[in-house]
């Protein structure tokens, strides 16, 4: 076996579709969180691995840099709108958010 | 070979506490896992040459995000009011979905003569930070200000509603 860019794909094409699964089917808004940092990993391995291998130079590490931080952001953020609901509602399931639908 | 053994034990260490992650019923284990597999994702990129990046992701995935949500976790421990029915039927839809998304991309990836070769990988700090001072300034002055609102917008979102009677007040000197 020789290990190539197929071999990235394929796991990051795993890690991508695991992170699917949990955000359309958990309940606790932080395990959806989770899935997204699951699926933004997936898309920055993808970055590197074809930094790498087909386009040869430094500029897919750069945007994945860029993607890390953006999902740091992203993070802080959602896990303070968890806190509100968490303070609101008195419960983190994304089911409890429904006070608009009447 | 070392190399392939190598890469299957960072590709297993990355997806197999993955599907911990998405299946285990209590959060904080779902936490505990989600940290192997950042670093199996870190040693993926280590692999791959991105030395930078694999520190990058140590120290803001592993230091930063993952602490956030295991202290969220903490504040918000909900016990289970009982054993929920955890509706089979309701993890169906899902499950196919995301095999099938699966699927399509393995199709894909394996479909595709993607002509890559691999070049002699050298160390990446030094010419990461020449670009971000040259061809990406801007993205990376944008992405400060992005940082800076988020950092504000989350300030805000959690700050304690209190001194309600302040409010009151407010609106009558207003008025």
């Amino acid at each position: 076996m020789n290990i190539g860019l197929p071999h990235f794909l394929t796991v990051s094409a795993a890690l991508f579709a695991l992170g699917l699964f949990a955000v359309m089917a958990r309940r606790n808004t932080v395990a959806i969180l989770m899935g997204v940092e699951l699926m933004l990993n997936a898309a920055n391995v993808n970055f590197v691995a074809f930094s790498r291998y087909v386009q040869h130079g430094i500029d897919g590490q750069i945007v994945a840099a860029f993607v890390i931080v953006l999902a740091a952001a992203e993070a802080a953020v959602a896990l303070a709108i968890v806190l509100a609901l968490y303070r609101n509602y008195g419960s983190v399931h994304a089911d409890t958010a429904q006070s608009l639908k009447r | 070979m070392i190399r392939d053994l190598v890469f299957v034990a960072l590709a297993l260490l990355a997806v197999v506490p993955a599907i911990w992650v998405v299946s285990s019923r209590n959060i904080v284990h779902a936490g505990f896992a989600l940290l192997f597999t950042l670093l199996g994702v870190a040693g993926l990129y280590a692999f791959l040459g991105a030395d930078f990046l694999a520190v990058t992701q140590l120290m803001v995935y592993v230091g930063g995000v993952l602490v956030l949500i295991l202290f969220t976790v903490m504040m918000t421990h909900v016990p289970a009011a009982g054993k929920r029915r955890h509706g089979l039927d309701r993890l169906v839809p899902p499950a196919v979905f995301a095999a099938a998304v699966f699927g399509v991309l393995y199709k894909v990836i394996t479909g595709v003569n993607w002509q890559a070769t691999a070049v002699p990988s050298k160390a990446t700090t030094a010419e990461i930070g020449t670009h971000l001072m040259t061809t990406y300034i801007f993205p990376f002055e944008y992405v400060s200000i992005v940082l800076l609102g988020a950092m504000i917008g989350a300030a805000i979102l959690i700050r304690e509603r209190r001194a309600t009677d302040d409010d009151e007040d407010n609106r009558e000197a207003q008025a």
